[in-house]
């Protein structure tokens, strides 16, 4: 069979909804599109839980303290398991890592963000996993089985995440005025880099139709971030939070709540590595994994050590 | 297998939900030994009660078919529905069959 038979088998085989397996022939092009996005992915899991891990030893409560440590475990979970879909497709997790530590590959912009008050647990938990949520539930049926596979567990995982960060919001909305205050500046802060974690929109997203023609994505950054609006407008009326837009409104034909534009200008500024966090983020995660090397190399030289490892 | 060295080799993991079900693939991880392997596995897949049993497999031990063989691979039982009940025609009336 020659490349152009395999392609137009390969497309037959997406267009009758089937998932392709690590071992089946695939595209170039879907190989790298695939594997740029999955391990962008799990580098995202694992950087989030640093503007997390901020709040670990300062969580008001021990109640508090025990979700934000089963979050931010949960978290590094995502990343291994995006991790693991990824090496499906042929690159070591070491490389991918090196990839990440010296700039070449990107995590999600909105972990460049600083959390400065406890509010902002409960927006990103409310907001930023809500929105990734709504993300994951359509990348739950992309076209690739093991990236498939990780995200249906992960969407279980994050129900917890969002409705932690919602009942963090409430509470401190049912407090006093300072504590609203906090809640409201969290969600000042958090609204439109959550809006942004969508990627740009259709009409700009040059990758946005190859992926939807493989099911990559089965749905479009538009269509994903008004669903995200929709939901999550009605969700910050509930508890007397104010959506900070002063143009969205709501159209009864369409039934969606309609935003004003999205400043692309700071989205690209952040990505660009101009964000408030983005060396802070890089350099943390470069310090500990340096750190970890003696853990590594204990392992190694326990595991290579025969009279352990027939013991076991 | 390749960084070996600096990310442990790759295991692939198998869960038992509850006692007397079949073990079902949940996913890999990386270790270095088998009880690092078992160890991992339980902090990254079963933080939730999933399983009370695990098993984890190098998965350079594994092989597998390709989707491209597929129909060659198995076509031994495509003409053989004499393998199920339904094929066999019972007389009318007949019970407990």
């Amino acid at each position: 069979m020659n490349e152009d038979q395999r392609l137009i088998q390969f497309e037959a085989r997406i267009n009758a909804g089937e998932k392709i397996e690590p071992k089946d022939w695939m595209p170039e092009a879907y190989r790298k599109t695939l594997l740029r996005q999955i391990s962008q992915h799990a580098h995202s899991e694992v950087i989030g839980m640093q503007p997390e891990a901020n709040w670990a030893l300062r969580a008001p409560t021990l109640r508090a303290k025990k979700i934000l440590l089963a979050k931010i475990q949960d978290e590094g979970g995502h990343g291994l398991y995006l991790y693991s879909a990824a090496e499906t497709l042929g690159v070591d997790r070491a490389e991918m890592i090196e990839q990440l530590q010296q700039g070449k590959a990107k995590y999600s912009s909105i972990f460049n963000y600083p959390t400065l008050n406890w509010a902002d647990m409960g927006a990103i938990g409310w907001l930023v996993d809500g929105a990734a949520i709504v993300n994951q539930t359509m990348l739950a049926k992309c076209s690739y089985g093991p990236y498939a596979r990780a995200m249906l567990r992960i969407c279980k995982e994050e129900g917890f995440h969002q409705r932690q960060g919602y009942e963090i919001m409430a509470k401190m909305m049912a407090g006093n005025d300072a504590q609203k205050a906090m809640a409201q500046d969290a969600m000042n802060c958090w609204w439109w880099p959550s809006l942004m974690m969508f990627g740009p929109h259709d009409a700009d997203s040059p990758h946005t139709k190859e992926s939807m023609q493989w099911k990559i994505k089965v749905e479009s950054n538009d269509k994903l971030r008004q669903r995200f609006i929709n939901r999550t407008v009605e969700q910050a009326y509930h508890i007397g939070l104010t959506v900070p837009d002063p143009k969205l409104k709501y159209n009864k034909e369409t039934m969606n709540w309609e935003i004003g534009p999205i400043n692309w200008d700071e989205f690209w500024n952040v990505v660009k590595g101009n964000g408030p966090c983005n060396h802070k983020r890089m350099a943390h995660h470069i310090k500990y994994h340096n750190k970890g090397q003696w853990v590594r190399d204990a392992a190694i030289a326990f595991a290579q050590n025969e009279t352990f490892v027939t013991a076991l | 297998m390749e960084n070996a060295n600096t990310q442990f080799q790759q295991w692939e993991v198998f869960i038992q939900a509850k006692n007397g079900s079949p073990f079902e693939h949940a996913g890999s991880i990386h270790a270095a030994d088998k009880k690092m392997a078992l160890q991992n596995a339980r902090d990254i897949y079963t933080r939730r009660c999933e399983g009370r049993s695990l098993w984890v497999v190098p998965t350079n031990a594994i092989a597998a078919t390709v989707a491209e063989e597929e129909a060659e691979f198995f076509d031994p039982a495509d003409d053989k529905i004499y393998r199920t009940p339904n094929f066999y025609k019972m007389p009318k009336g007949t019970t407990n069959l």
